[in-house]
């Protein structure tokens, strides 16, 4: 009876995947360990900084509410249309290189390799380099914002693309393939109904983060409530950037509310 | 099926089923309205297009051949690892209590508002915003970055975990808590198994867009190797910034790479 009962003993994971989550914690506390070794921090820097931010809060207080329509308002337009433009510009670029990268739909592994490189390139250069580049491009300006946002925001809609139309159903693509469609038929009958969904969550999603992430673009030069923020902050201003905080912090909380309410009622 | 079921089933045309909506069609051009609008004041023209272009052109010229024996790429590398590792440490174990406490299901309104209003305040400013005042408040460095990133970390571990406790099963907490168990009993063998998977996807995810995140922060002066990149740019040395880039995006590839193995050891 008890042999019978320890040959049964339950054991929730193979050795070897046990070893493979142990190796997985022993690597992360190791790097931990060096992270933490190895960090440059000054300590003087750590131990003043509760009373540093103590004093900047104070400085924060009473919001400058005056300085809202002359300059925040504005600036606040200016980053919803920065976010708008680049929300479509970047599912333009985005759902092509979201279809070249899908296997299904694009049967070429060579195209499947490069569209994934860009998608991974395009995603890896944050924002802010991307605004750098089209600043110096085009100049300082709303144009150079929406163009960083857009860009940056390829990698993140062509790879929710092309994981949807990877999912997508083999049956009606058999389909059309028997009634003689051509690929770019395919692509429009067949696979464009079935990721119709995604495309509408994907694109109020990135909408979404692009109006976070138009707020920063001012920073180097390329429009929007950035542009506010960096300027109170370069004049020691604290009650205009705590103004400005606060009107980012509003204008996030209202859009993710939109974005949820249409999200239940339309999809 | 009732009679009057069945001549309201008889009266749906073919044609009912695909009338037009009005509203949505009028969403459409709505948004399509708004959208030429946003565009008007970007102040587009083809002279500053064609310009742009040839900056653009002037640029990839300047990035090749690209420059990578500069000596001040790795440890700006692994600066801006250490501080995606760290950030990625403190903010995981900051999402906690907060995602615990701020679960509708285990916790009383009052409490669980609360900590609702810390995981929104945390996820409504981008990483940078944060860094900047992070910079003012402790100086320039790592430090400040990893204030940075573990405010957003906070923000997103906390928001999805908060989202998957609220999604356990409540039979298994009821009888957990029918055995007399006390409430630290509940967390360990109610609530962590049923989310324990979830969790590490969250933190892997995470791990990996602070590590994206990291190479940024440096442009305000975070630390890490953004800093590097900004001052390459500002001194027009291209090649250097395009060695740069391209070490970043190796960086955040080899980041995806490990968190897809990782999530698959724990799955």
């Amino acid at each position: 009876m008890t042999a019978t009962a320890e040959l049964k003993r339950w054991i929730r994971f193979t050795p070897a995947q046990r070893l493979a989550r142990f190796a997985v914690f022993l690597v992360m506390a190791a790097l931990m360990g060096w992270a933490l070794k190895t960090i440059e921090i000054i300590p003087e820097f750590l131990y003043d900084a509760p009373e540093q931010v103590v004093d900047m809060g104070r400085r924060m207080w009473p919001i400058d509410w005056a300085h809202f329509w002359p300059v925040v308002w504005p600036a606040l337009v200016e980053t919803m249309h920065i976010a708008a433009i680049a929300t479509i510009l970047g599912l333009m670029m985005g759902i092509p290189v979201g279809f070249l990268a899908a296997k299904n739909a694009t049967p070429f592994l060579w195209v499947n390799l490069v569209a994934k490189f860009i998608l991974v390139a395009t995603r890896s250069i944050s924002t802010l380099i991307w605004a750098l580049f089209f600043v110096a491009m085009f100049g300082p300006g709303p144009l150079a914002g929406a163009l960083a946002i857009a860009f940056h925001s390829i990698g993140f809609i062509g790879k929710m693309f092309s994981e949807g139309v990877e999912e997508a159903n083999r049956g009606s693509i058999e389909a059309l393939q028997a009634a003689g469609a051509t690929r770019m038929q395919q692509i429009l009958m067949g696979y464009w109904p079935m990721v119709l969904p995604t495309f509408w969550s994907v694109a109020l999603f990135r909408w979404d983060i692009n109006v976070r992430e138009s707020a920063v673009l001012g920073l180097v030069g390329a429009g929007g409530i950035g542009m506010a923020l960096n300027a109170a902050i370069d004049l020691i201003q604290w009650d205009r950037v705590s103004l400005v905080l606060f009107a980012i912090f509003i204008v996030v909380i209202l859009i993710e509310t939109i974005v949820t309410q249409i999200r239940k009622r339309v999809i | 099926m009732s009679a009057a079921a069945l001549s309201k089933q008889a009266s749906v045309s073919r044609a009912d089923f695909f009338a037009p909506s009005i509203a949505k069609r009028l969403a459409y051009v709505g948004v399509l309205a708004y959208l030429v609008y946003a565009a008007a004041t970007l102040g587009l023209s083809f002279e500053r297009v064609q310009q742009g272009i040839g900056y653009g052109v002037r640029f990839l010229v300047g990035f090749f051949p690209p420059n990578f024996t500069q000596t001040d790429i790795i440890p700006g590398l692994l600066e801006s690892l250490q501080i995606a590792l760290l950030s990625s440490l403190i903010g995981t174990a900051l999402a906690i209590p907060i995602a615990v406490l701020s679960a509708r299901n285990l916790m009383p309104p009052w409490v669980s508002w609360i900590a609702r209003l810390i995981i929104i305040f945390c996820r409504s400013f981008h990483p940078v915003i944060v860094a900047i005042i992070a910079v003012k408040a402790v100086g320039f460095g790592a430090l400040a970055g990893i204030i940075a990133l573990t405010f957003a970390s906070v923000g997103f571990v906390g928001k999805l975990l908060a989202e998957a406790i609220e999604e356990i099963s409540l039979k298994q907490i009821e009888a957990i808590r029918a055995t007399g168990a006390s409430f630290m009993n509940v967390i360990a063998f109610g609530v962590v198994p049923q989310v324990m998977n979830r969790f590490i996807g969250f933190v892997a995810y995470e791990t990996d867009s602070n590590l994206r995140n990291s190479t940024m922060v440096g442009v305000v002066g975070a630390g890490g190797i953004g800093g590097t990149l900004f001052s390459a740019f500002q001194r027009f040395d291209y090649d250097f910034v395009a060695g740069i880039i391209i070490c970043i995006i190796g960086l955040v590839m080899i980041g995806e790479v490990l968190q897809i193995y990782v999530k698959r050891v724990f799955r």
